[in-house]
């Protein structure tokens, strides 16, 4: 499948690659024991090491390390056992050691790969460049007092992993299955929680444009970059943007953008002419990150199912390519889905699951994660439609009644008499009345009008205010008619 | 005799004895300093009040029984190291009125061990100098003069020139110091005492004001090698807050000082012979290794063939490191701010650090921003790492065959206050015999050994291998004992 945009001088083909920055998942700063929480109160995170005390070390935390490296198991990348810290000197204020400490020229992590999933259902290989662990900075706010500007330092130390793709997506929509699947794998693995609208993850989009079988061109990157839909919108408007540049007969030139969401468009934000000289030298407070291949060994091991193992044992389970994909985007959906599906009918669970559920999650604006019908009580259902307590039709106001009552199906089914009749005594009787009460019809029937059929089993069943066991009802009237 | 005369040896003993108490001592030391400090400038914060308390709280220690390795010692501190509610200065103006929270490891373990802190002494602006003529609350003199030149102040050297001179004029029983390229060896020779860089990674450097990281190491001065060897014990040990200091056992350095040299190898190197050092100081270091072999060592000439790039590899290396060090002083967080009511971002920073920063810390600035810019990073900061490296390894080859190595200390004995201000490169050749060690990260330790024609107390150095200070100790403490040095400046508590 091929994308590109339509210019007045013929097609081009978009090329991008993103620069992701994702929080570490961890209690604690990169090198630093100050928590790591969002939303404190400013400037009630930091320790001394963090806002760049005098004589102040710093120590790296290993958890960080141990995320990186699940992180790179899980991308199917290289684990680089050396790596080593650098420093990215600059000046700014929310920067209180005037440098950033990074791995800049030896990442702990090195080549990997996403395989990403687009609408067409076809899949398509991204490769990873690298990973490495870096600090966050802390957040300068100009817009607290008219003449000042606040430093809150929370955010400075924080552990974040920059993950760098290869070029290789072609279009927007790329784009944002790339992030969309890469969210998927750090939620999986639990090495950062994805929340783009807490800046915990944030991209740099990296766009140029081509003629068809061309080699690159010069590319733009735009900064920072913080909804999946505002990556697509930027890969598109910052192409359109070049494409209009070289058909005028202009040249694009390499520089710093931002996407403004509001006008759909880019904005230059600092040329590569004024680029900081970031004077990168390895840290000498920091020796060299060495790891042992056995704790990687380990590491890998533990860890948890992915994505896409995960929604290659849901097809092997019975379930269709695409219900595997819906149930498998979300870690949290996929763990409501098992714990439905655990010794039942996986496909009547995965029904329910997409079906019903998904429908009261929107009708109730609730989420996966705090459902309005536990997973547990869904599958009691089940097993209450399976024994033949509940037919399907009284199932479904049973949810209905769970939904609004958080209560269990085995307490509404109670509480409300709704439990399935298979008395077929009982039935017999019932269903006898309704011919009785129809002799008409049931001439009528007898004279060849079969499809009235039917209506003796409808009524038998309103009789039963819908609580009769249909099969046994189908056979009660079979039999009476017969 | 006074109690500042004791040796910190000596003066533990007294203790232990009873012949003193902490409090006595402590005083002593306090009358001493307001009597000469006004004229030598060593301290910039003396802590009268608070050494007291704690003599009195060690007495009381003391009596219950409780006694420390260092009980009710008065020490000095070179302000450097952070003292938790005590000014830091570190010689400069930029960090003038900054009080840390928090205590330096290397100050803390004294503090374990029953220390007192008498003050904070003087030290080259950032420990960058070599005189002690660089720090923001004026020069140190040096407590010797030359015989017949007595009016002409000397320096102390640098750039632990308080820690050395209080030392030397008996205004504390010991220092700490610190050194990245001879910082604690050339004052401790200039001013007749001992001092000791121990191997980089033996003490912590966390909560000590960083110059070149790679290189700095906090180290003691004293007045004899053994003290010198009390003071490290309590000093070094591995900090889980420092990732470069190292998890080796401490020794009983001092037991390691009556060892004797009998059957050791020490090595000469060919390559400090260099031309233009005074030959008062060569005969002074052929004297030290005749002293040696008379008590049973062997010596070898070796080569350390990549001698002569050393000073040249240490200012680009420290350099380097200082810019992005001393990025953090940016007047926002603590310290000195200077900004105009219109002040931007930018202007707030060229106000505080021109203000803040004096000629020989912004000349280093702005060399080791040089040495890392771009285009110029390969050939001054990578090369300078590639030829540290091969200075290590020409220590490594030469220690296959050697247990230690001897050389002078200083290219000269300590020089007046108006002396080498000219040229910042003769100022930078003090270190030539010391920054090796540094480089290497190996111990060196340096030993008054002599008088110079003038009366000026010159001193040798010995280089250990990593971790090896005990051998150095032994060495030390050998031509300590042949030199036999008693002659005491003429500035000191009790003589004027």
């Amino acid at each position: 499948m091929s994308f590109t945009l339509e210019g007045r001088s013929g097609p081009w083909e978009i090329v991008v690659g993103l620069e992701v920055h994702a929080q570490v998942t961890s209690e604690a700063k990169l090198f630093s024991g100050a928590a790591t929480a969002f939303g404190a109160a400013p400037n009630s995170q930091v320790s001394f090491v963090d806002a760049g005390f005098p004589g102040m070390l710093p120590v790296i935390n290993g958890e960080c390390v141990a995320q990186a490296v699940r992180t790179g198991l899980g991308l199917k990348a290289q684990i680089n056992l050396w790596s080593r810290f650098d420093r990215k000197n600059y000046f700014y204020a929310d920067l209180p050691q005037g440098y950033q400490i990074s791995q800049y020229a030896h990442p702990i992590v090195g080549e990997g790969r996403i395989e990403i999933e687009l609408q067409d259902g076809s899949t398509k290989t991204i490769g990873i460049t690298r990973l490495h662990l870096e600090q966050d900075a802390g957040k300068s706010l100009h817009d607290q007092h008219p003449g000042k500007s606040y430093i809150d330092l929370n955010r400075s130390g924080v552990a974040l992993m920059e993950i760098v793709s290869e070029p290789d997506m072609r279009s927007p929509e790329e784009a944002g299955a790339y992030l969309t699947k890469l969210r998927q794998i750090l939620r999986y693995l639990g090495t950062c929680d994805g929340n783009m609208d807490e800046g915990s993850l944030r991209a740099d989009v990296n766009v140029s444009v081509r003629r068809p079988g061309e080699g690159y061109r010069t590319r733009c990157e735009v900064k920072n970059v913080n909804s999946i839909r505002f990556v697509m919108q930027a890969v598109e408007a910052e192409a359109r943007r070049q494409i209009e540049v070289w058909e005028e007969g202009g040249t694009v030139e390499q520089e710093t953008r931002l996407f403004e969401p509001a006008r759909g468009i880019t904005r230059s934000m600092r040329s590569k002419e004024d680029a900081h000289d970031y004077r990168y030298f390895p840290d000498p407070d920091l020796p060299p990150l060495v790891l042992e291949a056995s704790w990687v060994e380990r590491l890998k091991a533990s860890l948890p199912e992915l994505p896409d193992e995960r929604r290659a044992r849901y097809v092997a389970m019975g379930l269709s390519p695409y219900d595997a994909h819906v149930l498998t985007l979300e870690k949290e959906t996929a763990a409501y889905f098992e714990a439905v599906a655990k010794g039942r009918d996986a496909k009547i669970a995965a029904n329910w699951v997409m079906g019903d559920l998904f429908a009261a999650i929107n009708r109730t604006r609730t989420s996966i994660a705090a459902p309005p019908v536990k997973a547990e009580h869904l599958g009691v259902l089940l097993d209450l439609m399976q024994d033949g307590t509940l037919s399907g039709k009284l199932a479904k106001e049973v949810f209905e009644a769970m939904v609004e009552t958080g209560k269990s199906p085995g307490a509404i089914v109670e509480e409300r008499g709704l439990r399935q009749v298979t008395d077929a005594g009982a039935i017999k009787r019932i269903a006898a009345g309704v011919l009785e009460a129809n002799a008409g019809k049931v001439a009528e029937y007898k004279a060849g009008k079969e499809k009235l059929f039917g209506f003796f089993v409808g009524q038998t069943m309103k009789a039963m205010q819908g609580k009769g066991n249909p099969a046994l009802v189908n056979e009660a009237v079979k039999k009476l008619l017969g | 005799m006074q109690p500042t005369d004791f040796s910190l040896r000596g003066a533990i003993e007294a203790l232990n004895e009873g012949l003193v108490s902490s409090v006595e001592l402590t005083r002593a030391h306090l009358e001493a300093i307001e009597a000469l400090n006004p004229r030598l400038n060593a301290y910039v914060t003396v802590s009268a009040e608070q050494a007291l308390a704690q003599a009195k709280a060690s007495d009381e220690r003391r009596a219950e029984g409780i006694a420390g390795p260092l009980e009710g010692i008065p020490l000095a501190i070179k302000d450097l190291f952070c003292t938790a509610g005590t000014r830091t200065t570190a010689g400069s103006r930029i960090l003038g009125n900054f009080v840390p929270p928090y205590e330096s490891t290397v100050s803390g373990n004294l503090l374990r061990d029953g220390a007192v802190f008498l003050g904070k002494v003087n030290l080259d602006e950032f420990a960058m100098g070599s005189s002690n003529t660089t720090s923001a609350f004026g020069p140190v003199e040096n407590p010797w003069s030359r015989a017949n030149d007595p009016d002409t102040r000397l320096v102390p050297g640098g750039s632990s020139g308080g820690s050395a001179a209080a030392v030397a004029a008996r205004l504390a029983l010991g220092a700490t110091a610190t050194d990245t390229g001879g910082s604690i060896r050339q004052p401790a020779a200039f001013c007749g005492i001992a001092g000791i860089k121990p191997t980089y990674g033996r003490c912590s450097r966390f909560g000590i004001i960083a110059f070149a990281s790679s290189l700095d190491q906090a180290g003691p001065v004293a007045r004899s090698v053994e003290d010198c060897a009390i003071l490290l014990r309590s000093m070094a040990g591995f900090d889980p807050k420092d990732s470069t200091s190292v998890d080796v056992p401490v020794p009983d350095f001092a037991a390691a000082c009556a060892r004797g040299v009998r059957g050791l190898r020490i090595g000469v190197p060919r390559e400090y012979r260099l031309e233009g050092i005074p030959a008062e100081i060569e005969r002074l270091w052929d004297q030290g290794l005749q002293w040696l072999r008379d008590q049973g060592a062997e010596t070898v000439e070796i080569n350390l063939p990549h001698t002569r790039y050393a000073l040249p590899t240490y200012y680009i290396v420290a350099p380097a490191e200082a810019s992005s060090n001393l990025a953090r002083y940016d007047g926002v967080r603590y310290g000195l701010r200077e900004a105009a009511p219109d002040s931007d971002l930018r202007d707030l920073y060229e106000r505080t650090r021109a203000a803040g920063f004096g000629p020989e810390v912004r000349r280093r600035i702005m060399i080791g921003t040089y040495v890392l810019s771009a285009g110029y990073y390969d050939a001054y900061y990578l090369k300078a790492q590639k030829i540290r490296a091969l200075i290590k390894r020409d220590f490594d080859q030469a220690f296959q065959g050697v247990d230690a190595i001897v050389t002078p200390a200083t290219p000269s004995a300590a020089f007046g206050m108006d002396e080498k201000q000219d040229d910042p490169v003769t100022m930078y050749l003090n270190d030539v015999f010391t920054v090796t060690a540094n480089l290497a990260g190996l111990p060196g330790l340096a030993v008054p050994a002599g008088l110079d024609a003038q009366g000026l107390p010159l001193g040798l150095q010995v280089i250990g291998r990593a971790f090896d200070e005990e051998t150095v100790f032994t060495v030390g403490a050998a031509l300590e004992t042949a030199a036999d040095f008693r002659a005491v400046p003429g500035l000191r508590a009790g003589a004027v």
